[in-house]
């Protein structure tokens, strides 16, 4: 634990297609659990930046299902899935995007405490095929991802985030 | 493994690969330069060499691994872009997920329980 990730790190294994992520965050399990499974916590930060975020459906349990719907610049994107197990260190689900309907991921998501309110979190995203990872991987680059960091940055640095999130700083960016 | 991101990142797997491709980023090398620091045989860089070259990764100049070895920047670029950017998505996406955590914090100390939990 003293090497502490606090930018995420991400890995495309060469011999399954999975992609790792893993970050630090300076919370405690019970609390990075929350925010996973908290509908109105998770529809704050799952973004992408300037997207709202609506929970069609949530049941964030062993066996439940979930829906959310992203909308972005009059575009719409929708993802769905299952909850196969909750449990306070581990969540596995599903994961679809609607339209690639056929397409679906396996997301699994440990929560490992590393003391003094800090958690390191692993995900790990199987797809269903090498030509799917590497998709997901090139996906988005269409969509301007980049364009609200500055503004992100900006809230962060003032601690803004708590007055209700995302749409009040649309004129700061392009 | 057909598709050639794919065999890019299959072929970056490998940490001797890595450091390789991490050499040829300052210049072109042959064969033998590039073994000379490893404790392993000319012909295992060879096999290392053949893996890089087949996922588009670096060229040879020359037929029969004569000639110096040649870093294809753009692939290598290309494919690090894509994961890049990947990665920055997740990463924007995890500091939103601070902001949200960092306000729990507040809110996870409402009256019942003292801030006296870390003198033990």
């Amino acid at each position: 634990m003293n090497d502490t990730i606090t930018t995420a790190t991400i890995e495309a294994d060469p011999t399954v297609p999975i992609i790792r992520i893993t970050r630090d965050f300076a919370a405690t399990p019970a609390q990075l659990f929350r925010a996973h499974t908290d509908p109105e916590l998770f529809a704050r930060w799952v973004g992408p930046d300037r997207t709202a975020v609506t929970l069609d459906y949530w049941d964030a349990r062993t066996g439940g299902s979930w829906r959310y719907v992203g909308a972005h610049d009059g575009m719409e994107f929708a993802f769905r899935g299952c909850f196969h197990e909750v449990r306070p260190d581990r969540i596995v689900q599903t994961f679809t995007w609607e339209a690639e309907p056929d397409g679906v991921a396996l997301e699994t998501l440990l929560l490992e405490p590393l003391g003094e309110r800090r958690t390191r979190l692993r995900i790990q995203s199987l797809c269903d095929s090498f030509e799917a990872r590497d998709a997901w991987l090139r996906s988005g680059m269409e969509v301007g991802v980049d364009q609200g960091y500055a503004k992100l940055d900006g809230l962060l640095a003032a601690g803004q985030i708590a007055e209700g999130a995302g749409e009040s700083a649309d004129g700061a960016g392009a | 493994m057909s598709d050639p991101l794919s065999r890019v990142f299959a072929a970056l797997a490998d940490p001797t690969r890595r450091d390789l491709v991490a050499r040829l980023t300052e210049g072109d090398a042959t064969v033998g330069q590039l073994a000379a620091p490893y404790p392993v045989s000319v012909q295992a860089i060879s096999k290392h060499l053949k893996v890089l070259e087949q996922a588009g990764l670096v060229s040879r100049r020359t037929e029969g691994h004569r000639g110096p070895v040649h870093l294809e920047a753009e692939v290598f670029d290309l494919m690090t872009k894509w994961i890049e950017r990947y990665r920055r998505r997740a990463e924007a996406r995890f500091r939103r997920l601070d902001a949200v955590l960092a306000e729990l914090d507040d809110d996870e100390a409402p009256g019942h329980r003292p801030a006296r939990e870390e003198t033990a």
